[in-house]
């Protein structure tokens, strides 16, 4: 399973040259992968559905108990399948659509990632290892958006999806930590075993609130919802694949996922059901309102999402059942749809409805296929988008919640709004008067053609023998959300009940809302008024906060002085300091000891103060560095009387070159200026004074405590068997801790690389700019 | 042509003295200080010395070519941007710890190999020496891009 995962890591970097190779067949070679994924997950099919789970465990990060586990049960199975099935066809969309864009290759390493990282969400058992897919999803999805990243607009929406997703994101990985503590695993196969565990622990309302908060956003839930629409920046194929299918779904994959784990409490079912219920609704109309075609789509999108979370709230084994029914005809029909809109716009550029019909003539077979994928939007007989909007009106009506009649009536407007929705779809373009356009279109190719054909046939195909998949995977699909097993077959005819009623009303009341779509559109102007206040708007808000907020404290921290940052680096060491000692004012152990102090170590040291006394006090500079310089100096001689010729040789020499380098600079600073005042000056010497006096009593202190036993003889033992070499200080150095070493040299290259830097950008602003001498 | 060696005359844009003594005990100690760099590095591990030290060595031995002769004369002895000295430095350190991974052992496992020669005897060559390398060349680079750099501002 993980080979299956992660062979679109690894085809992806290949797909450049798949493309140099075979330019014009390169989407139906890469449609391959898809294709093989998908009849290795269906292969797995019977076993999944009739035994059970199939689970796969590999040690991954062992120190932090991090497997790299996967699952696949029904649900998994369900959301694998339509990831694979849907991506094959979709590069083989994608390779004939953009054929002449010049960055066709990067789109394919995109989406294969994109497709790999999805399969990693829906297939993870882990928590942890299904937060880092869910990011990867995020970012690659934030890629594919900004595809054309030349247009700012599609780079603006871009980042508005990355923000809201990963905003989500960060509340998810919080809200995983905490179910992986209350639930005392994190794998999710053990989770949704003790449901009751996590529902009755005390974190249980915050732990829910931050998962949610993490599906939301990616589900585009209200009121998240309004970065969806705006991702339709990105070229059709990714619109169709990622914002219809499936990352969309990531969210409503992991509340179904975790209803085992977390649901049937009340919190749950009002957050969900609450916010599903209004997103369905504000979905629909909003997509009734919308001329564009991508647009209206997006919204009709939001609506579906909007249906799934509100039955995955409502929990009952019917609307889960309905839910899985709803999902699977979703993606198949909002697939279908998205490749339709982007054969329009391919073979006549236009982009809004009210641009286009009367072109059934042209284009007979994408108008049949839109024809069918817009039946089942609708929820017409006979296809399989029927029997999900049944069992959809059933869920809300046999709910026995005190909130359930609002639920039903939230269905019942969107039912109606939706046939609309799906009229304007399926008529609109087609019918009625013919558009005018410069040339007269014609039939998109094959490549294009076969994936709505597929998608719409199969959506005519399960609704006539629903057999097919009710009793195996969708049962197996809900059993897996609900926690227990159901096996409920479905049927296209219910007989003539209360749902079917309600379906025909819906049908009714949406045709006359298409007749009279201008005036509806007309009359619902207050909208986009109203939405000046909307989330959207709040989403602007924060970033331009964010921006101010910046700013502003940037103003205060880089004033650009040394001395100002010396300052704020010594008082927060000082700080720290204290506060520890404060903490703990045993640690402090002050037992100096001065009995054995030579002469000739008495001199150094007096000569070590009078020279910092010196540097401080002279008025010029070169005679502060030679003081500067005979302190370093005296230390390195009692280096040497200490024995420890290392730290001396390395004392002396970076003494000598620290005065080279202050001779390069000194000449070319201004003269030597008095401009502080005194009280300023007074002020960095009591700075200086606190800093030195403290570390003084630290190393004293640190003299006098030992908790325990020196290393020293460690490494004075061990360095000639185990180092080979004699001279202990460097056998530490390259061996026993190189690693410190390795970490300090690459602070040298980074400092090496900051004043390379700053030389050269200072020079360029310079208008005698010195000619590079070197080559 | 001819193969005697003159010290350089001084080079017009240096902004230097134009000290006839420090040029010739510039001309004498650019090679000393280079081989006393090579020997602080090779007997570093059984006496004071190592890569850390003998790269400061050698860093000298540039500043002291430098303000002898030119900045472009500094260039000629390193033969390449010092930046690159650096990323070979880094570069050679990460692999002496790599080798410790490709036999299953921890990051930065030191490995020995001892090698007979007729002449020197027993050598060991261990990965530690290779770590020890590249200290030599970060120094070495960092401290000759700044001072190099440094210097070039100045006309």
């Amino acid at each position: 399973m993980l080979t299956g995962i992660l062979s679109g890591f690894l085809l992806a970097p290949l797909a450049p040259a798949l493309h140099r190779l075979f330019p014009r067949y390169s989407g139906w070679l890469l449609a391959l992968l898809p294709a093989g994924l998908t009849l290795y997950f269906f292969l797995q099919w019977l076993p999944v559905t009739q035994q059970g789970p199939l689970l796969t465990h590999i040690d991954w990060v062992p120190a932090l108990a991090m497997p790299l586990s996967f699952m696949l049960d029904g649900l998994s199975l369900l959301f694998a399948l339509m990831i694979c099935a849907i991506g094959a066809l979709i590069f083989i969309y994608a390779g004939r659509y953009l054929e002449d864009h010049r960055d066709l290759p990067r789109l394919y390493v995109l989406l294969l990632c994109f497709m790999a990282s999805m399969l990693g969400v829906v297939l993870s058992d882990n928590l942890i290892v299904l937060f880092v897919f869910w990011e990867l999803t995020s970012i690659t999805s934030y890629l594919l958006i900004g595809f054309n990243h030349e247009d700012a607009n599609a780079r603006a929406k871009a980042l508005q999806g990355l923000i809201v997703t990963v905003g989500g994101g960060l509340a998810l990985m919080t809200g995983f930590i905490l179910l992986g503590h209350i639930g005392g695993s994190y794998e999710l196969s053990v989770l949704i075993t003790r449901g009751d565990t996590i529902t009755a622990h005390p974190l249980y309302g915050l732990t829910l609130v931050l998962i949610v908060l993490g599906a939301f956003t990616k589900s585009a839930q209200f009121p998240f919802h309004f970065w969806l629409p705006n991702a339709m920046a990105a070229p059709t194929p990714v619109s169709a694949y990622l914002h219809s299918a499936t990352m969309v779904k990531a969210g409503i994959y992991l509340l179904a996922r975790l209803h085992p784990a977390m649901g049937g409490t009340e919190l749950w079912l009002l957050l969900l059901g609450g916010a599903g219920a209004i997103t369905m609704v504000l979905g629909v109309f909003l997509a009734l309102r919308a001329t564009g075609i991508k647009r209206m789509l997006a919204y009709s999108t939001v609506m579906a999402l909007g249906t799934l979370t509100m039955l995955i709230g409502l929990g009952t084994r019917t609307a889960l059942l309905a839910a899985m029914s709803y999902l699977l005809a979703h993606s198949l029909y909002k697939g279908a749809l998205f490749m339709v809109a982007g054969i329009i716009d391919h073979q006549t550029g236009r982009k809004d409805f009210l641009d286009t019909g009367g072109w059934a003539r042209y284009l007979p077979v994408t108008s049949a296929c839109a024809g069918l994928a817009a039946l089942s939007l609708a929820g017409v007989m006979p296809l399989f988008g029927f029997i999900a909007k049944e069992q959809l009106l059933e869920a809300g009506l046999n709910h026995g919640h005190a909130l359930a009649p609002l639920f039903s009536a939230a269905i019942v407007v969107a039912a109606a709004l939706g046939v609309a929705v799906a009229a304007v779809i399926g008529i609109r373009p087609w019918f009625g008067k013919p558009a005018a356009l410069t040339h007269t279109p014609s039939e998109a190719p094959p490549a294009m053609l076969l994936g709505p054909a597929l998608l719409a046939g199969l959506g005519l195909l399960l609704g006539l023998i629903p057999g097919l998949i009710d009793r195996t995977l969708l049962s197996a699909a809900a059993s897996a959300s609900l926690g227990e097993t159901v096996t409920q077959p479905l049927a296209l005819w219910h007989g003539i009940n209360t749902a079917l009623l309600i379906s025909l009303g819906a049908v009714l009341v949406g045709l006359v809302l298409f007749r009279y779509w201008q005036g509806f559109r007309h009359y619902t102007r207050w909208a986009d008024t109203l939405s000046r206040f909307g989330p959207e708007q709040a989403y602007h808000r924060l970033m331009d906060g964010l921006v101010a907020l910046s700013n502003g404290q940037t103003r205060l921290l880089q004033s650009g002085y040394l001395r100002y940052y010396l300052i704020s680096t010594l008082l927060t060491l000082v700080a720290l300091v204290v506060a520890a000692l404060w903490l703990n004012p045993d640690a402090l152990k002050l037992r100096p000891d001065f009995t054995d102090i030579q002469l000739h170590e008495a001199v150094i040291a007096a000569v070590l103060v009078i020279a910092t006394l010196a540097a401080v006090t002279l008025q010029s500079r070169l005679g502060a560095v030679a003081s500067l310089g005979a302190v370093g100096f005296s230390i390195a001689l009692l280096y040497v009387l200490f024995s420890a010729p290392d730290l001396s040789i390395t004392q002396v020499l970076v003494e000598t070159l620290t005065v080279i380098m202050l001779v390069l600079v000194l000449f070319r600073l201004p003269g030597f200026l008095r401009l502080t005042r005194t009280r300023t000056r007074l002020a960095d010497a009591l700075v200086g004074i606190t800093v030195g006096g403290m570390v003084t009593v630290l190393l004293l202190s640190v003299l006098g405590s030992r908790y325990h036993g020196s290393i020293a003889h460690y490494f004075i033992s061990e360095s000639v068997p185990a180092g080979y070499g004699r001279n202990i200080v460097n056998v530490i150095l390259v061996d026993f801790r190189a690693l410190d070493t390795l970490g300090e040299i690459f602070v040298l290259a980074l400092a090496a690389t900051g004043v390379y830097a700053m030389l050269k950008l200072r020079s360029k602003g310079d208008t005698t700019e010195p000619e590079e001498t070197h080559d | 042509m001819t193969r005697e060696r003159r010290i350089p005359p001084p080079d017009r844009n240096a902004l230097r003295t134009q000290s006839l003594i420090l040029r010739t005990t510039g001309f004498f100690l650019l090679p000393l200080l280079l081989l006393f760099a090579l020997f602080l590095l090779l007997r570093g591990h059984n006496a004071p010395g190592g890569g850390f030290i003998a790269g400061l060595v050698a860093s000298a031995a540039i500043a002291v070519h430098l303000f002898a002769m030119s900045e472009a004369g500094a260039r000629r002895v390193l033969r390449v941007d010092p930046r690159d000295l650096i990323a070979w430095g880094l570069i050679l350190a990460l692999a002496a710890g790599v080798i410790g991974l490709f036999s299953g052992q921890p990051f930065l496992t030191a490995h020995w190999l001892t090698v007979s020669l007729p002449v020197f005897g027993e050598l060991k060559l261990g990965s530690p020496l290779l770590f020890d390398l590249g200290v030599f060349l970060v120094v070495l680079g960092t401290a000759s891009t700044i001072i190099i750099n440094l210097a070039e501002q100045d006309t």
